[in-house]
C-alpha cells in the first residue's frame, strides 16, 4: 500500500507523522519511507541512518553543433520555455530554463542538436532495520521539483508498505508526490490557517480521487472549526496529537515521537490498521 | 520604493503572522501574498476585492479524437508520459508542444487553460495583491511574478515606500519568483533541527540570487540550544539576527481572532516584532548596507 502524508499548510507535522508511522510499521513489516519534500527534505534528520547510495537527477538539455547549424531558428521557435535564442551567427542556450522536452533536437532539420545531462538534484537511499529510505534533494537555485520527485517514486516497491512524505501546498510538486497513492493522510492544525489550507488539500484529493483522512496536530490550540469541517465533509479524523511542549521539544531535537514517547507506538499501529480497513472497504 | 520578502525554507515558522504584523506597523506600503497555492494572509487582513483578474497558465495539449488516427507518434515522443490511450493527462503535460508540432494529421492543439485568479484588494492596512491558484495547477512561479509586477506598478503610481511580500515555503520555483530582485529577504527560522537544515538551504538560494539576508528566530525558547547554534552560524556567516521572538499561544489566539498579533496583545512577542520592523525598515532604507552585503 502507498500512503502519502500531505498537508496544504507547511509546518503542521508531516515529517513527525511520516517518520513515526514508518518506524511503528517497521517492527513487523518491510517499509519504505520516501521523502518527496525535495525542496526541504527533513526525514533523514529523524531517522539517523547512513545514506549509502546517491544518484544524480539529470535533465537533458540541448547542445548545438555549430558546424552543422544553419541558424535557421527552428529550435528557438519550437522552445516554449525560451531556453534557446538564435542570433545571426550564434545560438544561445539557457539550460536553467530548459524542461528537457526534446522538441529542439527532434525538430532541428540539420540534426545539429544533441542532448547532454544537466544535474538538477539527487536521489539518495539508505537502510535501517526494516526501513528502506529514499529521499530527493533539489539542487540550490533550481526551480523544478517534479523531476526529482518522479525519480524518488521510481523506487517504490509494491512488496513493501510505502510512506510518502509530501511537500506543502497544492500545486504541481504535491500532485506529483501524491499521484498513485492508495490513501492520503492530511496533517493539519486546528487554526484558521490550517483549516483554509486543509480544505484546499481536500479539494485536491477529490480531484485526484484519492481517499483521505485527517490528523489534527497541536490539538488544543485554535478553535473547533476543523473538526466541524471534517464532519461536514465526511472525512475521518484518524488521530489527534495534542499541543505539548515536550512533543515540540522532541521534534526540535530530531527525535521521532514514538521513540521519545513510546506510548505513541500503539496509536500509529492503530492508525495504519484503520487506513488498511478504509482502503480495503473501498 | 523598497521590496521586502519574508521567507523561511521550512513551512509553518510564522511568515504570515509576521507579515500581517508588518502590515499593521509599516506606513505607506503595499502587501503581496506570494504563497499562491496556500494563501493565508487574507484571513488576517480581511480584504475587500476591488479588482478580480483571470490567470491564464501554461498551455496544455488537447487531442481531437475525430481527427486522430492513433498512429502513436505523440505518445512515443512525449518525455513527460502525459499521453496515454490518446488522452492527455493535463497534470503531467508540461506544455512543450512537441506532440502538436509533429502530429501527422494535425489532431493536437495547444490550449491555454484558466489556472486561477488574482486580486487587487483594499484592506484597513492598505492595498493587498493576492491570488488563488487553481487546485493542482502548475505555473505558480509565473503567477507570483505576475502579482509582484502588479504590486510594483501600484507602488510606483501611488509613490509607496514599501512592498512587503509574504513568501511561500521551500526553495523551488515560487520561492525563486518571490525572491528575485527584492532588496531584502527576512528569513523566519524556528530552532528545530529541521528548521536549521532548511535554513541553510534557503540561505543558499538567497545568495545564489544575490539578495541580502536578515534573520529572525521565532519561538526561540522551544530549544535554546538550537537557537544558540543558529546565532553562531549567522555570526560566522555575517548574517544579522534581528530578533528573537518567544513562543506564545497569543500568536495562535490572534490568528483565531483574525488579527495581526501586534494588535491582539502587548506581550513580549509584540515588543520583539515592533523592534524587528524598526531594524528591517532601517536596513531597507540603507542602500549602502545593501551594496556592502553584495
Amino acid at each position: 500500500m502507498i500512503i502519502s502524508v500531505a498537508s496544504g499548510k507547511g509546518g503542521t507535522g508531516k515529517t513527525l507523522v511520516a517518520t513515526s508511522l514508518a518506524l511503528a510499521l517497521s517492527d513487523k513489516r518491510k517499509v519504505q519511507l520516501l521523502d518527496c519534500d525535495v525542496e526541504e527534505p527533513d526525514d533523514h534528520i529523524f531517522l539517523h541512518l547512513a545514506i549509502n547510495q546517491s544518484e544524480s537527477v539529470m535533465i537533458p538539455v540541448p547542445k548545438i553543433d555549430e558546424v552543422k547549424c544553419t541558424y535557421c531558428g527552428k529550435c528557438a521557435e519550437a522552445c516554449v520555455y525560451n531556453a534557446i535564442a538564435v542570433l545571426k551567427k550564434k545560438v544561445l542556450v539557457f539550460p536553467e530554463l530548459c524542461h528537457g522536452c526534446g522538441a529542439c533536437s527532434y525538430l532541428c532539420p540539420e540534426s545539429a542538436i544533441s542532448e547532454v545531462g544537466r544535474q538538477v538534484g539527487v536521489v539518495e537511499t539508505g537502510e535501517s532495520g526494516n526501513i528502506e529510505f529514499i529521499q530527493g534533494r533539489l539542487a540550490i537555485g533550481e526551480p523544478m521539483a517534479p523531476p526529482i520527485i518522479r525519480d524518488v517514486k521510481k523506487h517504490i516497491d509494491r512488496a513493501r508498505e510505502a510512506i510518502v512524505d509530501v511537500p506543502p501546498g497544492t500545486s504541481c510538486p504535491v500532485v506529483e508526490a501524491v499521484k498513485n497513492s492508495d490513501f492520503c493522510l492530511l496533517v493539519t492544525e486546528p487554526t484558521p490557517f490550517g483549516l483554509n489550507d486543509l480544505s484546499m488539500a481536500v479539494e485536491l484529493m477529490k480531484k485526484l480521487r484519492i481517499a483521505c483522512g485527517v490528523i489534527i496536530n497541536r490539538d488544543g490550540v485554535g478553535d473547533g472549526k476543523t473538526e466541524q469541517y471534517c464532519q461536514d465533509q465526511g472525512i475521518p479524523i484518524l488521530l489527534k496529537i495534542p499541543l505539548d511542549r515536550n512533543i515540540a521539544r522532541l521534534c526540535s531535537k530530531g527525535v521521532p515521537l514514538i521513540e521519545g514517547m513510546p506510548d505513541w507506538r500503539k496509536a500509529f499501529v492503530a492508525l495504519f490498521q484503520n487506513i488498511e480497513q478504509i482502503v480495503t472497504a473501498s | 520604493m523598497k521590496e521586502l520578502v519574508v521567507l523561511s525554507g521550512k513551512g509553518g515558522t510564522g511568515k504570515t503572522s509576521l507579515t500581517a504584523s508588518f502590515a499593521s506597523l509599516a506606513k505607506n506600503k503595499i502587501l503581496v501574498d506570494c504563497d499562491v497555492d496556500a494563501a493565508d494572509l487574507h484571513l488576517l487582513l480581511k480584504p475587500q476585492i476591488k479588482e478580480e483578474n483571470e490567470f491564464w497558465g501554461g498551455q496544455v495539449a488537447f487531442i481531437d479524437r475525430g481527427k486522430c488516427t492513433e498512429c502513436g507518434l505523440c505518445q512515443e515522443v512525449c518525455r513527460f508520459e502525459a499521453i496515454k490511450d490518446y488522452v492527455v493527462d493535463k497534470i503531467s503535460c508540461e506544455g512543450c508542444g512537441l506532440c502538436s508540432q509533429i502530429c501527422p494529421v494535425d489532431a493536437i492543439a495547444m490550449r491555454v487553460p484558466m489556472a486561477g485568479h488574482w486580486f487587487i484588494s483594499e484592506t484597513e492596512y492598505g492595498t493587498l495583491i493576492h491570488a488563488k491558484l487553481g487546485i493542482a495547477e502548475e505555473n505558480s512561479g509565473k503567477l507570483v511574478t505576475l502579482i509582484r509586477d502588479n504590486a510594483r506598478r501600484v507602488a510606483e503610481k501611488e509613490k509607496l515606500d514599501y512592498i512587503i511580500n509574504d513568501g511561500p515555503p521551500g526553495i523551488g520555483c515560487p520561492v525563486i519568483a518571490s525572491l528575485a530582485g527584492a532588496n531584502l529577504a527576512l528569513l523566519v527560522i524556528e530552532p528545530t533541527l529541521s528548521g536549521i537544515h532548511d535554513f541553510e538551504r534557503i540561505i543558499g538560494v538567497c545568495r545564489h540570487f544575490s539578495v541580502p539576508i536578515m534573520v529572525c528566530i521565532n519561538k526561540y525558547d522551544v530549544n535554546e540550544e538550537n537557537s544558540c547554534h543558529i546565532e553562531d552560524y549567522c555570526h560566522r556567516n555575517d548574517i544579522e539576527v534581528a530578533a528573537r521572538i518567544p513562543f506564545d499561544n497569543a500568536v495562535t489566539e490572534a490568528i483565531v481572532q483574525g488579527l495581526p498579533v501586534v494588535e491582539y496583545s502587548d506581550n513580549e512577542v509584540t515588543q520583539q516584532v515592533k523592534k524587528l520592523w524598526q531594524v528591517v525598515s532601517v536596513k531597507l532604507n540603507d542602500q549602502e548596507g545593501r551594496d556592502a552585503n553584495l
